[in-house]
């Protein structure tokens, strides 16, 4: 029996919720800028939403909303004008606290002696602008795994700590995300600094609006330069009735007894059946928020006396990442499936306390042909059942 | 008595061409700034595009570029292998038969016949074949052309006996660590990425296009399921999923076993 799942996020007391005019979202973002901080939000690139470094309010995409569904995205034209209608972006967080290609030291190699120099621990004072619960809950996961005491990574945990967040409840499901049935949103309940709710320009010409709490010190130190008034019970109202609407609307859902059922089902006939589509390229763990493996590649000049040690991004859908003395452990399409679904859904809560899958969906939309994570789950079960 | 303590000698380099365009020996001569390093790590003992002195082999390390096509190029690869103590192949044509492997799938005597004015002086084999199914081969770099970096990674991994840093994966594993949004999911526009191996630095995806497998078939490749997501998901016909499978790398197993399943 594993033990239970522990707290992955902190539950904070929000601040009573202040009332921002969407016109002066820019003002908020110039604050964190004066505050020294670098701003990471979502911008339009590649044809996708992605995060990446943003200058204002100019930069984010604003009216535009994402059209997911498995294998496939669109960027289309929202209907309510809004910054934040779009949902899970094509890159995630991870990005900025886990690179994909770190340096981990230079060797070198004189007189007999190696030196080993370690590069500094780069660690911007960031704020990271439009993170959503499903996100949030990722950070919390990425967390349990970098950032636990005994097997600390020190360069994620300052990134961490230097990355203020302001979170973004969703006002609009999209057609991959189900953190509803994972219990991860689509409202923030902790692990954030800011948290805004937005409310687009109703029918009767009222204007566009933003509902705002903190959740941390930090964050009420930039309300408090803010200058706004608190808002009224019917503007909360609004805002929370968006945000219940989004859960209610959410058209996908993860089975309930996910951990224990797969941990039931090692041998089940269906992994071979997923293997014949799945083309075990890795997009999905690349993408997903969570996954956190890397492999470490040494490098060395022609005279073999300068080396490079990088860590980078990697996938349990290689052969390499389960290459042991005399190969590689999982070799079949099926036994890398098994070991990434099994992995996200059941062995997480036994290493972590908590699941490794937040539903925030990129590994359906960023499949390249589509494989549902929430459907496999389902016909694993499906087939035990003999339905 | 005592003798004078000698250097050891430099590896010699040797780089030898079949059936091939020389562009990938010139991806050689293209490490501009790398060059002179090289040729201070090892002697280039015989290397035709670069300088017409020869010296005797046998050689440390050969690197053969160019398929097999012709009952010369046939007979001169065993004696390449003989004067060889490490053979690596690079490129598309030495690894996988190259673009005029295409050959292999027609009648040669009929495009000879169609191409040459006096057809009884051409002397070819009926098929474009990688130097694997004629010599053994110590390792083989992918590529049309091959990456400079990962062909002095590979020298480099062998003057330092340890294993060259050249991953089997995906091109997806590239895209996704560059931050290059999918081409295929964000625009519908098809690409071998997934069936692919990673080499070329994430050359066409990064410009917003399809991956054409320069690189030949990744480890492990899924050719059917990545072509039945051609066919339903983005239009394909046959003929046109037979062509993606039937580039530079047609006459590699996974890739020529696809197209022929589209014929
Ligand atoms: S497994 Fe999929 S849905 Fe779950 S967190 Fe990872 S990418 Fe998101
Ligand atoms: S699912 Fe795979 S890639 Fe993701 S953390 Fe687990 S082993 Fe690593
Ligand atoms: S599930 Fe999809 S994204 Fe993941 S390895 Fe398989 S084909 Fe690639
Ligand atoms: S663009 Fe091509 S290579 Fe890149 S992730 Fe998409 S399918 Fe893979």
């Amino acid at each position: 029996m594993p033990p239970p799942d522990t707290p992955v996020v902190p539950s904070p007391t929000p601040t009573p919720a202040l009332r921002l005019d969407a016109g002066r979202l820019p003002h908020l973002l110039a604050v964190l800028t004066a505050d020294g901080r670098e701003l990471i939000g979502p911008v339009v690139s590649g044809g996708a939403i992605v995060y990446g470094p943003i200058t204002g309010a100019d930069d984010l995409p604003k009216g535009l909303v994402d059209d997911q569904a498995p294998g496939r995205y669109r960027l289309v034209a929202g209907e309510s004008g809004t910054y934040f209608d779009h949902v899970a972006t094509a890159n995630s967080w991870k990005t900025f606290l886990f690179p994909p290609e770190q340096k981990i030291c230079d060797i070198a190699h004189a007189d007999g002696a190696l030196t080993v120099t370690a590069p500094p621990v780069d660690a911007p004072a960031r704020a990271f602008i439009g993170v959503r619960a499903c996100d949030l809950r990722a950070m919390g996961i990425l967390g349990k795994v970098f950032d636990n005491g005994d097997f600390a990574d020190p360069a994620y945990a300052a990134r961490r700590r230097n990355a203020l967040i302001v979170a973004v409840n969703c006002g609009r499901a999209g057609g991959t995300c189900f953190c509803t049935s994972m219990g991860t949103g689509p409202k923030a309940d902790g692990g954030y600094d800011l948290a805004l709710t937005e409310v687009p320009a109703g029918g009767d010409g009222a204007p566009a609006y933003f509902t705002l709490v903190a959740g941390s010190d930090a964050g009420r130190r930039i309300l408090d330069r803010l200058d706004l008034n608190r808002a009224t019970a019917a503007e909360v109202e609004t805002a929370a009735a968006r945000v219940a609407a989004c859960a209610d609307s959410m058209g996908r859902e993860m089975i309930a007894d996910a951990a224990e059922m797969l941990g039931d089902n090692l041998d089940s006939p269906h992994w071979q059946t997923v293997a014949e589509r799945c083309l075990n390229c890795a997009n999905c763990t690349m993408a997903c928020p969570t996954c956190f493996c890397s492999t470490v590649e040494d490098v060395t000049d022609l005279t073999g006396d300068n080396a490079e040690r990088w860590r980078k991004w990697d996938s349990c859908f290689t052969l390499d990442h389960s290459y042991m003395h005399g190969g590689s452990l999982r070799r079949s399409g099926a036994a890398r499936y098994r070991q990434w679904i099994t992995h996200k859904l059941a062995h997480w809560h036994d290493q972590f306390g908590t699941s490794g899958c937040t539903g925030c969906g990129r590994c359906i939309t960023w499949c390249p042909v589509g494989i549902d994570i929430t459907e496999e789950a389902r016909a694993v079960r499906d087939r035990a059942a003999g339905t | 008595m005592t003798r004078a303590k000698r250097k050891p000698a430099r590896p010699k380099l040797a780089v030898w061409k079949f059936s091939s365009c020389d562009g990938c020996q010139l991806s050689l001569l293209d490490c501009e700034d790398e060059l002179l390093e090289v040729a201070e790590a090892v002697e280039i003992a015989y290397f035709l595009e670069a300088t017409r002195a020869e010296v005797k082999g046998p050689y440390d390390i050969s690197l053969v570029e160019g398929s097999i096509s012709t009952p010369h190029d046939a007979e001169r690869i065993h004696k390449v292998r003989r004067q060889s103590r490490v053979l690596i192949t690079i490129g598309a044509c030495a690894t996988a038969g190259g673009i005029q492997a295409l050959r292999n799938f027609a009648d040669v005597e009929e495009f000879i016949r169609a191409v040459y004015a006096e057809p009884k002086f051409i002397s070819t084999l009926g098929r474009s074949t990688p130097i694997s199914h004629h010599v053994p081969v110590d390792f083989e770099l992918y590529g049309c052309p091959i990456d400079k970096y990962q062909l002095l990674e590979v020298i480099n991994a062998h003057l330092n006996v340890r294993k060259p840093v050249i991953p089997n994966h995906s091109q997806c594993i590239d895209c996704k660590r560059a931050g290059t949004v999918c081409v295929m999911v964000g625009q519908g526009i098809a690409c071998m990425g997934p069936v692919t191996q990673a080499g070329c630095g994430n050359l066409c995806p990064s410009r917003g296009r399809g991956c054409y497998a320069c690189f030949g078939p990744k480890e492990t490749p899924n050719t059917a399921s990545l072509a039945k997501w051609f066919q339903n998901e983005l239009g394909d016909d046959h003929r046109t999923v037979r062509d993606r499978f039937r580039g530079v790398s047609a006459f590699s197993e996974s890739f020529r076993k696809e197209s022929e399943a589209h014929d």
